[in-house]
């Protein structure tokens, strides 16, 4: 399924909607009737206690999981079962929780990875990478650059990512996310396991991605200053239910979140 | 001759065989060059079970039988009636067909599945290959299309150390082939979209598909590109020999020389290939006397164990470090 390309989004309207959308696994319900809008624009953060089923809405969100009930609309175009592949081709771009890189590739080769998509020349010319292939190689690479200048990871160009330090795969990460220019770019735990100073440089990342490129982002985050700092509205997970769903200070006031993070029994 | 009495045993391991390296050179050359060639093939076979493993992690038990189907689809469609250099690329069409069905059939309803469970499934392959060759192209030997396909026969001779060396033409064929293959592979591999995505999904398949990757495509990709290899061994084995279902058992030669090489490098294939093909012809000539000949048949295995014990890895595999 490919979206219409005549279907431009403009900033504020509703980019990517997901109605009543329950998923289960066996017996075990991960998430019961969730619905909310991602609008074009915006950075919008899902949160809640462990096992609240964030993880599996972004999965549901790009493809990897296949909902039982619901629907999804993304770009005005209603989808029930979408692959991966397909969610990549219209737009959506994602980074995992447990960091899943290409380990034994270098920097740059992870990043022109992300930018399998935009290239099109055929298997005939990639052969023998000659005319078209090369020449496309090339411009992908100045792209490529870009990216890698933004992010600031120069010197880790040439390395094979499996050996840099967890702070920096991450940004790498992220680094192959944004090559695919993506529309929708969802994080999942884009912050977990990094010091302070990571923390800060991610923060400013990925303000930057949302400012300069206009891209919508949907992060998962355990941080709540983070999350309060960087995003314009969240919704609140718990026991695979919305609890709550609004600006960062309504969500801060409402009863039923706080009751959820202090424990109160159900 | 030079060894004495207590030593003799020692003498003739460590002593005897270099010193007839040393004295008849010209002996010694045929039989590198020999192991050399023999090497070479067993590296192309290798390189099938690489491909197909750093792409589906699957073990590929079926890629000796591909060897035989590809040869034997080349000399079907000859023996029809069907021009040599068409038949070839017929043959091509038939491993592509062979790798659109393998995905479908049988990568993607065991997509998830352990990895034990696809090997097994590469066995059922393996029959449902030797049965459909069997039906279609009967049990008999074929005698590969060598002069149709301008594949040059005879030897080259020179004098060297005070002897004869040949190279067989068909030998030095092989030798151009495989090495034009496996680089135009790594070139193929290390600097273009398609290879850079074949090297991702060996790496992770979520992250794969998460740019957009299809795995469906690639691993026909792959299946396709260990089928023209197996088109190509068979080709020079089916030369050498003849394209009979024996040549199957030549696939488990490969499992010593992947295990010398590591099952995820291409590099390590060719080397790999190259020590067990030397090593097995020195072996036999120089050494194999001392056992009663004929040690050509395990002396790979034993190569391969000695390995094992020191590194487990391989030559190039990768070394795998689990955090906890």
């Amino acid at each position: 399924m490919r979206a219409p390309d005549d279907t431009t989004i403009k900033a504020g309207q509703t980019l990517l909607s997901v109605e009543d959308v329950s998923l289960s696994f066996g017996g075990v319900k991960a998430i019961r009737g969730v619905s909310f809008d991602i609008k074009k624009g915006e950075i919008r953060a899902i949160i809640g206690p462990n096992g609240a089923g964030k993880t599996s809405m972004l999965n549901v969100i790009n493809g990897f999981y296949h909902p039982q009930e619901g629907q999804i609309t993304f770009k005005g175009v209603k989808r029930r079962k979408m692959r991966p592949h397909d969610a990549a081709t219209g737009g959506i771009a994602r980074t995992f929780q447990n960091v899943a890189l290409f380990r034994s590739m270098t920097t740059l080769d992870n990043i022109m990875a992300g930018r399998t998509l935009k290239m099109h020349s055929n298997f005939f010319w990639q052969l023998w990478r000659y005319g078209p292939a090369e020449r496309e190689e090339i411009e992908h690479r100045h792209k490529v650059e870009e990216i890698i200048d933004f992010l600031e990871i120069e010197h880790i160009r040439r390395v094979p990512v499996g050996r840099l330090p967890y702070g920096l795969q991450k940004r790498v990460e992220l680094g192959r996310a944004l090559a695919m220019e993506p529309e929708l770019l969802l994080l999942d735990e884009p912050m977990a396991g990094m010091n302070l100073e990571e923390k800060e440089d991610m923060c400013r990342y990925i303000i930057d991605v949302n400012n300069h490129f206009g891209t919508t982002i949907a992060l998962i985050e355990h941080d709540m200053g983070v999350v309060m700092d960087l995003a314009n509205r969240v919704v609140v997970l718990d026991y695979g239910q919305k609890i709550a769903d609004g600006t960062p200070d309504e969500v801060k006031a409402n009863q039923a979140v706080i009751d959820a993070y202090l424990g109160v029994a159900h | 001759m030079l060894c004495v009495k207590p030593y003799g045993m020692l003498c003739k391991i460590f002593v005897v065989p270099f010193y007839e390296m040393w004295d008849l050179p010209d002996i010694f050359v045929q039989t590198l060059w020999e192991g050399l060639v023999g090497g070479t093939l067993y590296s192309l076979i290798a390189l099938g079970f690489v491909l197909v493993f750093k792409a589906s992690g699957v073990f590929n038990f079926a890629q000796g039988i591909m060897v035989v189907f590809a040869a034997l689809s080349l000399v079907g469609l000859h023996s029809i009636g069907v021009p040599a250099f068409l038949a070839l690329i017929l043959a091509a069409g038939i491993m592509f067909v062979l790798a659109y069905s393998v995905e479908r059939v049988v990568l993607r309803p065991l997509v998830n599945q352990p990895d034990i469970i696809l090997f097994m499934a590469t066995f059922g392959l393996t029959y449902f290959l030797i049965g459909l060759g069997e039906l279609i192209f009967g049990g008999d030997p074929k005698v590969m299309i060598t002069k149709q396909l301008y594949i040059p026969t005879g030897a080259l001779s020179f004098d060297f150390g005070g002897g004869r060396v040949e190279l067989q033409k068909l030998d030095i064929t092989a030798m151009v082939v495989a090495s034009v293959m496996v680089a135009g592979l790594a070139v193929f591999f290390s600097k273009t979209r398609i290879g850079r995505a074949l090297r991702a999904v060996a790496d992770s398949h979520k992250a794969a598909l998460s740019v957009g990757i299809s795995l469906n495509q690639i691993w026909v990709i792959v299946w396709f590109a260990a089928g023209l290899v197996a088109l190509v061994t068979g080709i020079m084995w089916g030369a050498r020999s003849e394209v009979s279902f024996a040549l199957e058992i030549i696939a488990l030669k490969a499992l010593p020389v992947l295990i010398l090489g590591g099952f995820t490098s291409i590099p390590g294939a060719i080397v790999g290939g190259l020590i067990i093909g030397i090593g097995e012809k020195v072996g036999e000539i120089y050494w194999g006397p001392l056992l009663g000949g004929g040690i050509e048949s395990w002396l790979a295995y034993m190569i391969a164990l000695a390995f094992l014990l020191f590194r487990p890895q391989g030559l190039f595999g990768e070394k795998i470090i689990e955090r906890i």
